[in-house]
């Protein structure tokens, strides 16, 4: 399975170099590295919202909540700032991360203890976060003036020829390897999703990765929230609207099984960067914002079949193995 | 008591004969012949892994046998799906039935057969109305449009009856139907099963409890390791002789058992008990010691052992390890402190299949082979490497996938799994089924070596040879209770069996 899953990291890779490649024929311009980092560059904030909604499929459950946690924290963050400018940046960014970690602990909490599916948990705390936007701004915009310029500045801010807000994204993943391949808790995630009921006959408690999984979902939105509202330099009650479903179709491009269990941070990488060439080529090929839509949609249908077929495909090599090993003394 | 009839010169209506089976490493069925007569009960019986269950797969169309021939009424019939046997009027009413848990009573009896008007949409009134009258021709107190979630698992059977009339089946098998009911719902299916004997039906009643085969059945049939090994007439024969036939005359110990003796007591449980599934059990287990629990299934073994493991909480009682209270409150718990527990359903349970061997051997271990908090690849290849060398796994490679693995390796890694906890205490439920003989025997002399070892070693089983041959001592437990204590030098395979069926009397 694991090299099933380096291939479909590599498939992915070569589907973007083809994507790349066939944009510059026509647009070379597309292809030069300062076009290619701000791609990139674009690309972050799914990059690193995506690796947070991999833990929690990864568990088999699914947060709904992360664009409008991603939202309430960004609007809690510019609201902040715009009333106290004197709040160092680092101080403000713990806020807004800590906020998000509440929130999805909230969300956590409720599939733990209540033993809520996360579909209805999340689907319900979506609505409340994006309500609570509503009560904390009254509907009020935060606009950039209101903003500090430091506050804008900090994602921009160029850093060995990358935005600081691409370097807060290589930074995450850099986190995110850590986690899955060095740590006990990155390896029961995996646990829990391949088989909740063995693991709890391991001593893993589930509902507490579980937990976990929710709790650094809802971390990574509140950084996410900082760097889209001081990218934008504006903050309002649908920021973000509908984004929860762009940070799922790049997870399931990127490979990981919704069914829990099967997925890799490369996976979840590429598979928002795949989504960003996707974005920013076919407005430069003239594509009207439509049938973007329709070929983004038609992309991931394309992603589902080919997990599928890739899961079938496993079953049947798994009982010609168990075949042989039986017969073998 | 039962009838005797008088159509005993009937012809049968359903023969198999020479019907045989195997799975990979077993043979699980071996030349068969059985035959089912109208208005009769037939009654099954064997141990477990005698292949009770195999024959109602065959005779329901879900296992194809790999030789033999099925008669019905004299007509020579293959059984390719379960919708075929339905078709024949072949229909199996289960332990826990396999019903429609949102659909109504009705939709529930009539599903796949139901009446058509003329434009080929369900005729519901029709429906409703002939679901009524089954119902109220069985004295079954249900109304038809009630939800099948709403009733008692009595009623859920009687359901199950009224869908085998209302397909007109002429043969109903009865697997074990009595095992979730009370004493009162059980009278009542056995006067139900006297209206289907009225009506032609040929029945064949699975059941591990005597005093229910006696009551309800005309006929016998006994099952050992696949072949029969008896059938008869019930007026003709008793008990004990049910008893000789399902155990065989003596059971060999060919069992790789060390002797060993025990050390002290690690283990000791005082009066454990649960609202609903046991209590008041008592027992101490010694360092080295391999102490057997045997039963028919459901009789409490996997609860108490679950809540040794601390995955149900007990109502009272005591646990100690090492004479320390050890009342585990999580499975987390009662690793740290030194239990363990190999689960009964490998493939569900023990075995976490997606992930590669080694992972799933230091997965209980991590703590032990990371270091500030990070995992060390090279500590956990070290680790699995040690087990799996014990253990003698055949793999490729320890990066394999378990789920590649057959059924005994898969089982080697959950032992090596704990084994490499360092346990006191490693508790074994059903630790061979399911898996090949060869593998049988290696698992076996593996448990031996690890008692001479001094590990204190619970195994649950359900295979009298295991029991037998394994164990220093034996617990039987019986509906929740311990029913007998036996040491290995007074074991008795017709004692064993009887305690767990509750035999009274004296063996003959």
């Amino acid at each position: 399975m694991k090299a099933l899953l380096k291939h479909r990291e590599l498939i992915l890779v070569a589907a973007i170099a083809v994507l790349i490649g066939l944009i510059s024929l026509r647009f070379p311009a597309f292809i030069a590295p300062r076009n290619m980092v701000r791609v990139f560059d674009d690309t972050s904030i799914l990059a690193i919202l995506a690796l947070g909604q991999m833990l929690v499929i990864l568990t088999r459950c699914i947060d709904l909540s992360m664009a409008a946690n991603l939202a309430l924290c960004g609007m809690v963050m510019a609201m902040l700032n715009a009333a106290f400018p004197g709040i160092p940046m680092p101080l403000l960014l713990a806020v807004g991360i800590s906020l998000g970690a509440g929130l999805g602990a909230i969300n956590g909490l409720l599939v733990w203890k209540l033993d809520i599916p996360s579909i209805v948990v999340t689907l319900g705390t979506m609505t409340i976060f994006r309500g609570s936007i509503f009560l904390l701004s009254s509907g009020q915009w935060v606009n950039a003036h209101q903003m500090s310029d430091a506050f804008k500045a900090l994602p921009r801010a160029v850093m060995l020829g990358l935005p600081v807000s691409s370097w807060i994204a290589i930074a995450v993943i850099g986190l995110f390897v850590l986690l899955m391949s060095r740590t006990p808790l990155g390896r029961s995630f995996y646990a829990v999703g391949v088989n909740p009921t063995a693991s709890v006959y391991t001593g893993i408690d589930v509902g507490r990765t579980r937990f976990f999984a929710f709790t650094i979902a809802g971390a990574v939105a509140g950084l996410a929230g900082y760097l889209w509202v001081a990218r934008y330099a504006v903050a309002y009650v649908d920021i973000a609207g509908g984004f929860e479903l762009q940070i799922i179709a790049a997870c399931v491009i990127g490979g990981i099984s919704i069914a829990g269990g099967i997925g890799t941070v490369g996976g979840a990488v590429l598979g928002a960067l795949f989504l960003g060439v996707v974005n920013n080529a076919l407005p430069v090929i003239n594509v009207s914002p439509f049938a973007q839509m329709a070929i983004s949609g038609a992309v991931i249908v394309i992603a589902v079949i080919f997990n599928a077929r890739n899961e079938r495909k496993k079953g049947r090599i798994i009982l010609k193995k168990a075949e042989k090993a039986e017969v073998a003394p | 008591m039962h009838k005797v009839l008088e159509t005993e010169a009937a012809a049968p209506s359903l023969t198999l004969s020479g019907i045989s089976k195997s799975f990979p490493g077993v043979k699980a069925l071996d030349n068969i012949a059985l035959e089912l007569y109208p208005g009769q009960v037939t009654a099954l019986i064997g141990e477990n892994g005698a292949g009770k269950s195999t024959l109602v797969k065959i005779m329901t169309g879900i296992y194809q046998p790999d030789g033999g021939a099925i008669t019905l009424n004299g007509q020579d019939i293959t059984l390719p799906t379960a919708h075929a046997a339905l078709g024949l009027g072949i229909t199996a009413i289960h332990q826990e039935t396999v019903l429609f848990d949102e659909l109504s009573v009705a939709e529930n009896i009539f599903l796949g057969h139901a009446p058509r008007t003329r434009f080929g949409m369900i005729d519901w009134r029709k429906l409703r109305a002939e679901a009524k009258d089954i119902l109220a021709s069985m004295g079954a107190p249900i109304d038809p449009n009630a939800r099948l979630k709403d009733l008692s698992i009595a009623n859920k059977h009687l359901v199950a009856v009224a869908r085998a009339l209302s397909i007109e089946a002429q043969i109903v098998i009865m697997d074990e139907p009595t095992a979730a009911l009370s004493h009162k719902e059980i009278e009542e299916l056995f006067v139900l099963i006297d209206l289907l004997k009225q009506d032609g039906k040929a029945i064949l009643f699975i059941s591990h409890k005597f005093d229910e085969i006696f009551r309800v059945a005309d006929r016998y049939a006994v099952f050992r390791d696949g072949e029969m090994v008896g059938a008869g007439l019930m007026k003709d024969t008793e008990q004990s002789q049910l008893v000789r036939m399902m155990v065989g005359r003596s059971v060999e110990r060919a069992f790789p058992k060390l002797d060993v003796t025990p050390g002290d007591v690690v283990l000791d449980v005082n009066n454990l008990s649960h609202p609903t599934e046991f209590e008041d059990i008592s027992f101490s287990l010694r360092e080295g010691e391999i102490l057997g629990f045997y039963g028919l299934v459901g009789a409490g073994r996997t609860e108490v052992m679950q809540t040794l493991f601390g995955i149900t909480k007990p109502s009272g009682g005591s646990v100690r390890l090492d004479g320390k209270p050890a009342l585990a409150k999580n499975p987390a718990k009662a690793i740290e402190s030194g239990i363990v527990y190999v689960p009964e359903e490998r493939g569900r349970q023990g075995a976490i299949t997606g992930l590669p061997i080694f992972q799933n051997i230091s997965l209980p271990s991590l703590k032990k082979t990371s270091k500030s908090g990070f995992l060390r690849l090279a500590e956990e290849f070290a680790l699995a490497r040690k087990y799996s060398e014990r253990l003698d796994l055949r793999a490729s490679s320890l990066s394999q996938e378990v789920g590649t693995l057959s059924g005994g390796n898969q089982q080697k890694v959950v032992i090596g799994k704990w084994l490499a906890t360092a346990p006191r205490v490693i508790i074994l439920d059903e630790p061979t089924k399911g898996i090949d003989i060869g593998s049988k025997a290696a698992v076996h002399e593996f448990i031996s070596e690890l008692a001479a070892d001094g590990l204190a070693i619970i195994m649950v089983s359900s295979e009298l040879p295991e029991i037998m041959g394994m164990s220093d001592n034996v617990i039987v437990m019986r509906e929740g209770r311990i029913a007998g204590r036996f040491a290995r030098e007074h074991l008795d395979a017709e004692t064993l069996v009887r305690t767990a069926a509750g035999i009274e009397g004296d063996p003959a």
